[in-house]
């Protein structure tokens, strides 16, 4: 060992707490978060939501198409004709029963991009944490979107 | 029979501030790591953390206490206190101002080498009476670091002393009137406050806390109060550590003739140095046992002696 060595290695110490130093002034990226919400990017995959037309009709035409490629098996679609006078979606059939068990699901997306009508979206919702099993287990009433808040002025489609 | 009562009174007083001092020293090492790392670090409990300490003493002393099959019972209990009592008594003989302290021994730093060599005993023995192999070789790595380390530390201050020309303390301190000894011997300084870290086994030299690579050291078996002591003699040997630099090196209440000024001046010395223990351990990563002794021993302790052979020069010399 020469005699400039440990001359040296102060030196490349004091370096190192130059560069602590300076980070000790910069912010802190922890997220606060139960107070501050996480800024989640524009196609996050949280839990899902069963869309609506702008006049209040269900978009979902009971195909189940998203229950054939979900690879967790996680929803179950039962698909019933949809009433003349009373409709409830937009084509000739509709979901009787919708369930989701968001247990198995492993939010893939699959199943919003098999559904043909875009009913089917998963929106920013990630809080899923629930004091037992079977309220993860979600129907179609909980996954619906609320019904849009004016009629639309010309709407053209039954009410 | 007052003067027994005032003394009590005033030891017991110390040892409060010490242990209050202790504990928000950890809280404030936490918090400045947490910066430097980017990250926020305990906030929760209380405005600014303010009561992390309080929460964690509850806490540990919740857990269990537990003791190693075939471990020695007394000494496994009673190393711990071994460990933290010889920490305070430092404290002891360290004067805040020209007449505030508890005791200004005429032998004031061979007290506090000789107080503080009893705590290599709290180390190796708690070591053994864990019946546990890696807290014996933890004990054994920490007591050889120790020793080796309060020798560089000792030299250093054997060139303070032999420029004052007294082992009192408050002496010392008188004999820094205009210049500090930090700006004299300035490789005693250096040397004097690395193996002070060491001492302190604080990062770089922390092997104790060594859980990954090394099973820790001496503290391995121990778990709850005990555990708790072990923790808070390592920050009462930080406390004293940097009280020691400021009273040897830095003039205690220097700039000023004592008072309350001194005093400030004594807290505002020996908070940099608690500060930048805690930013060198930010900053430093941990040192092999080799490197560690080879430091020691082939630096720090010649580098001390050339320190105290100038000294001599100029004492003799004047």
């Amino acid at each position: 060992m020469s005699v400039g060595q440990p001359f040296r290695d102060v030196l490349a110490i004091a370096k190192g707490m130059r560069v602590t130093f300076r980070h000790l002034w910069q912010h802190p990226i922890t997220q606060q978060y139960p107070e501050e919400r996480p800024l989640l990017p524009a196609r996050h995959r949280g839990r899902h939501e069963l869309e609506r037309h702008e006049n209040g009709l269900e978009k979902c035409v009971g195909c189940e198409l998203c229950a054939l490629v979900c690879p967790a098996d996680a929803i179950y679609v039962e698909g019933a004709e949809n009433p003349k006078d009373a409709p409830i979606s937009i084509g000739e059939r509709y979901a009787k029963t919708y369930v989701i068990n968001l247990l198995r699901c492993i939010y893939c997306g699959y199943c919003v991009e098999a559904c043909p009508t875009e009913a089917l979206q998963m929106k920013g919702e990630f809080e899923l944490a629930a004091g037992d099993r079977a309220s993860l287990i979600v129907s179609k009433e909980q996954l619906l979107a609320t019904l849009p808040k004016h009629e639309p002025e010309d709407s053209w489609m039954p009410s | 029979m007052n003067g027994l009562v005032a003394a009590v009174l005033q030891a017991t007083f110390l040892v409060f501030l010490i242990f209050t001092v202790a504990a928000y020293a950890i809280l404030a090492e936490r918090r400045i790591i947490a910066r430097m790392q980017a990250r926020l670090g305990p906030n929760r409990v209380g405005p600014f953390g303010m009561f992390q300490p309080l929460a964690d003493i509850i806490k540990l002393l919740t857990k269990e206490e537990i003791r190693s099959a075939g471990a020695s019972r007394w000494l496994h209990a009673l190393t711990p206190i071994l460990t933290l009592v010889p920490v305070m008594l430092v404290f002891a003989v360290i004067p805040a101002g020209p007449s505030l302290h508890l005791a200004d021994l005429s032998i004031g730093y061979l007290f506090i080498a000789a107080v503080s060599s009893i705590g290599v005993y709290g180390v190796v023995l708690a070591g053994w009476s864990s019946n546990s192999k890696y807290a014996l070789l933890g004990g054994l790595r920490s007591s050889a670091q120790l020793i080796s380390y309060e020798l560089a530390q000792g030299l250093a201050v054997l060139g303070v002393i032999a420029a004052t020309g007294s082992l009192s303390l408050v002496r010392i301190v008188e004999a820094q009137f205009p210049l500090p000894f930090a700006v004299v011997q300035p490789i005693g300084f250096l040397v004097f406050v690395i193996a002070s870290i060491a001492e302190a086994s604080r990062a770089p030299f922390d092997l104790p806390e060594a859980e990954q690579e090394l099973g820790a050291g001496y503290h391995t078996e121990y778990s709850s109060f005990r555990f708790a002591l072990f923790q808070l003699a390592e920050y009462v040997h930080v406390l004293a550590a940097a009280a020691l630099i400021s009273v040897l090196f830095l003039g205690g209440w220097w700039p000023f003739d004592g008072g309350w000024l001194g005093v400030a001046a004594f807290a505002a010395k020996m908070a940099f140095f608690i500060f930048l223990f805690i930013w060198i351990r930010a900053t430093t990563p941990r040192v092999r046992y080799d490197r560690l002794m080879a430091f020691g021993w082939k630096v720090l302790i010649p580098a001390a002696l050339v320190n105290l052979l100038l000294v001599a020069l100029w004492v003799v010399l004047r």
